[in-house]
């Protein structure tokens, strides 16, 4: 989680809130703020930290793990109407890369301006090459877009 | 609309329900409601959930964030080592 509040300032030019889950107390979040996280971070975190003792958000994301009673390492990408366009569900042992979370973001940002007209292709980011869908692209991608110069 | 969790003795988070008529939320019990699993290209499932927020403690609401982006992750607990 420290890792995403040193991104924070990032993430709020591109207008993303952050809310992390867990099934802690607000009360243990706090303390983990303190005593732990604002240490790392060099700042409290920003973001909201929502508690979910029962599980009941998590369950309904699918990211609950009953046997442990934990939410499982569950990402979701959510865009402005409420849609989730991208998720990332990892076990325990292994942290997320908030390049990738943000690379993710301006890529269904640049994909939601263009409204459909432009895609994004592997490994896109920022000032890299889009796609446009169409008859004309159909069979024809190998001649604009190589994955080992424009990845 | 919402779905209102209060008058809980410890706050929970709950799924918030989706203009489901008063009385039919008060007759099943939750174990009932139908499970919404979060899909890509789906409407992110609504809930509410007490929070710790910049020095207070808060109630936060996905829905109150319409308009903007979100990024919601959940992790295994405070004080774990990742």
């Amino acid at each position: 989680m420290s890792a995403v509040a040193v991104n924070y300032d990032k993430l709020q030019k591109l207008g993303v809130e952050v809310i992390s889950v867990s099934v802690d107390s607000q009360f243990v979040h706090k303390v983990w703020n303190d005593q732990e996280l604002s240490k790392m971070a060099g700042k409290d975190i920003p973001f909201h930290m929502a508690s979910d003792g029962p599980g009941n958000v998590g369950k309904i994301y699918g990211i609950y793990d009953e046997v442990a009673g934990v939410e499982l390492r569950g990402r979701f990408i959510i865009d402005p109407d409420g849609i989730i366009q991208a998720m990332e569900v990892m076990t325990p042992p292994v942290g997320r890369h908030m390049d990738e979370t943000i690379r993710q973001i301006n890529a269904f940002q640049y994909v939601r301006a263009a409204k459909g007209a432009e895609v994004c292709p592997a490994g896109w980011e920022p000032g890299k090459k889009t796609l446009k869908p169409g008859p004309d692209l159909v069979a024809n991608v190998w001649k604009v877009w190589n994955p080992l110069k424009d990845h | 609309m919402s779905e209102n969790e209060a008058g809980c003795a410890r706050p929970t988070g709950a799924m918030v329900g989706e203009a489901a008529p008063e009385q039919t939320q008060e007759k099943i019990p939750e174990k009932e409601i139908k499970m919404v699993i979060a899909k890509v290209g789906t409407k992110a499932p609504d809930f509410q959930a007490p929070a710790y927020y910049r020095g207070k403690f808060t109630t936060v609401k996905l829905s109150d964030f319409l308009g903007k982006w979100v990024l919601l992750c959940f992790y295994p607990g405070d004080f774990t080592f990742v």
